[in-house]
């Protein structure tokens, strides 16, 4: 099935031409939106401090008199940066072993799966915190540590889309003529379970995007004052009863992407024929 | 039978010893130590540094330490907070209580509920129901814990005034007190799980609703109230019970953000408070704790599981 058929497919259903705007529009507005914001994000005004919605500033203003829909408007650059270079080291990692382990199988395979079980057993947030508490790091730093512990889960899915193939003809084929391994791997096995790896790619994406919020939003991940919605929100809690906004809107923001990956994800699973549980998180 | 569950107890041990191994490394292979971090700007100078590293026994070799540190943990000696200089043992375990009511609160009332809808989604499938319940599970499980914490202190506390937003008892309060504290905290904890329990028990039930079984049933004119409660619901609800455990694992790393969030004195907090004060012996001895605790739910899920189950007796673990 070529790209132009997948993406007929998708925007066929409501749900994935829904999903694929939401994210496009996302996309599209983190790449532009430093050249179109309204106001400066970080520029205080003691005159501004948590005024309401107006024409001037239609998003309204925070604690400090920050425009909130400035901040809202830059608010997911520097997080979907870390979540796409987290997510391409969780899944060039986390495939390559996956697949290694299942087509070698045997103790090799037992062994390396119960150390990533184990691995697995320790919350990502912890691991984040540990290596922030050893080293004291800004949010860049975080890219090696989110794509290592997201990873752990594309082993286990790469291994089990993988051993669905290891024992077929093709691969078998491939053995008999005396290939390489890596050959079997790269030129067998991976365009098989490419699909499959794909949407799960999207999905670990999503759940990177909400990690690297919540860990904003602990302190742990983007500094102020830089915009950030994790840390917007962070930062809004204290005054939600007199300034509402200065959290919904970067709630808003938010929720709508990553909901639109989900949808999207969900729409190419259906078109490619990919079987996926939308949503369901392997972490 | 026995060697079964021994097995699995065996199992369980192993997973513990990697965990501790991988805690221990993990810290170890990163630039600078306990001291480095506890001190920061402090750790240039030599003469604080070789001290601190002698109180803390870091001049000796990486393997005695693991060897000493393991055989503490194995004794319930968790070793010393740097920043709070007290043992670890003392500043987790009333927290782990207060999270243990918190997490205990969550699960006693979000499983049975997640089952139920679960269930009743599968039956009323694809309808109105249905379509309802299973699109306002996508949404909680796209909703990342501390907009959903944020957003329930702002609608029930702020707008309602039905209930404190933030939790003021202190770590040592009485279980009580503690325990109606949790509800939105609660709430904010079981809304990702319930999401994904109830999906996995509705596509079970769509599962078995096609087996021959059913059909059989069906075919002998057996009544449609006993096919779903006595054909039904046994076999929908078994295979998800590991599952389950799985995912009651995972509410751990909610917890940590949970407990901020809410400002609940338990040990999520404590592991976020840890990181702040660079106190890297309480952040490995809390990593340990969750880590034992992922071990525990998984095996008794298992466990139970095998005890409901006579298909998983049989099989070779």
């Amino acid at each position: 099935m070529s790209l132009g058929h997948i993406l007929r497919a998708v925007w066929a259903q409501p749900s994935g031409s829904l999903g694929v705007t939401l994210v496009v529009g996302h996309v599209a507005l983190a790449l532009v939106a430093p050249l179109i914001v309204p106001y400066d994000p970080t520029a205080q005004s003691a005159g501004m401090i948590l005024q309401e919605p107006s024409i001037f500033h239609p998003f309204g203003a925070d604690r400090l008199g920050r425009d909130v829909l400035s901040r809202a408007m830059l608010g997911g650059r520097e997080a979907m940066l870390i979540a796409t270079l987290s997510t391409l080291a969780a899944m060039v990692w986390g495939t390559a072993l996956g697949l290694y382990v299942a087509l070698v199988g045997g103790r090799t395979d037992a062994y390396a799966m119960r150390i990533v079980d184990a691995l697995m057993s320790i919350p990502w947030v912890l691991t984040v915190m540990i290596f922030v508490a050893a080293l004291g790091v800004g949010a860049m730093a975080l890219i090696p540590v989110l794509g290592f512990s997201y990873g752990l889960s594309v082993v286990y899915i790469a291994r089990a889309a993988a051993l669905d193939f290891v024992a077929r003809d093709f691969v078998q084929a491939a053995q008999a003529r005396g290939e390489r391994r890596g050959t079997i791997l790269w030129r067998e096995i991976l365009p098989s379970v490419r699909d499959t790896l794909a949407v799960q790619g999207a999905m670990q994406w999503s759940w990177i995007l909400l990690g690297v919020s919540s860990l904003s939003f602990l302190g742990l991940g983007v500094a102020p004052p830089a915009s950030d919605w994790g840390l917007m929100i962070a930062d809004g809690r204290g005054v939600m009863q007199s300034a509402p906004w200065a959290v919904l809107w970067p709630m808003a923001m938010l929720s709508s992407l990553i909901v639109g990956v989900n949808l999207a994800a969900d729409a190419f699973a259906q078109a490619l024929g990919v079987d996926h549980v939308p949503g369901v998180a392997v972490p | 039978m026995l060697r079964l569950i021994l097995g699995r107890l065996g199992a369980a041990w192993i997973t513990l010893l990697v965990i501790a191994v991988v805690v221990f490394v993990g810290v170890e292979v990163m630039p600078g130590d306990a001291c480095t971090a506890h001190l920061g700007r402090d750790a240039v100078r030599e003469d604080v540094l070789a001290n601190c590293r002698k109180r803390m026994g870091l001049n000796q070799p990486p393997v005695q330490r693991f060897v000493s540190w393991a055989g503490g943990v194995v004794q319930g000696d968790l070793g010393v907070s740097m920043k709070r200089e007290r043992p670890i043992v003392d500043i987790v375990l009333p927290r782990l209580r207060n999270t243990l009511i918190l997490a205990g609160a969550a699960a006693l009332a979000g499983v049975p509920l997640a089952i139920l809808l679960g269930f009743l989604c599968g039956l009323a499938r694809e309808r109105a129901f249905d379509v309802g319940a299973s699109t306002i599970a996508l949404v909680a499980m796209t909703m990342p814990e501390f907009v959903v914490a944020s957003l329930l202190i702002l609608i029930f506390s702020i707008w309602l005034g039905w209930s404190t937003g933030v939790v003021t008892a202190a770590y040592d309060a009485p279980a009580l007190t503690l325990l109606f504290a949790t509800p939105l905290p609660a709430i904010t904890l079981a809304l990702v799980y319930v999401a994904h329990i109830l999906r996995m028990v509705r596509s079970s039930v769509i599962e078995t609703m096609g087996a021959e079984f059913v059909l059989m049933a069906r075919m002998k004119g057996v009544p449609e109230r006993r096919i779903v409660l006595r054909h039904l619901l046994p076999n929908a609800i078994l295979p998800s019970i590991s599952l389950i455990g799985l995912t009651l694992a995972w509410l751990l790393s909610g917890v940590v953000i949970v407990e901020s969030v809410f400002n609940y004195p338990g040990i999520g907090r404590l592991a976020v408070n840890a990181v702040a004060d660079r106190d890297l012996p309480l952040v490995q001895a809390i990593a340990l704790l969750f880590g034992l605790f992922y071990v525990l739910t998984t095996l008794s899920s298992d466990l139970v599981a095998m005890a409901l189950n006579p298909r998983l007796r049989t099989q070779r673990g």
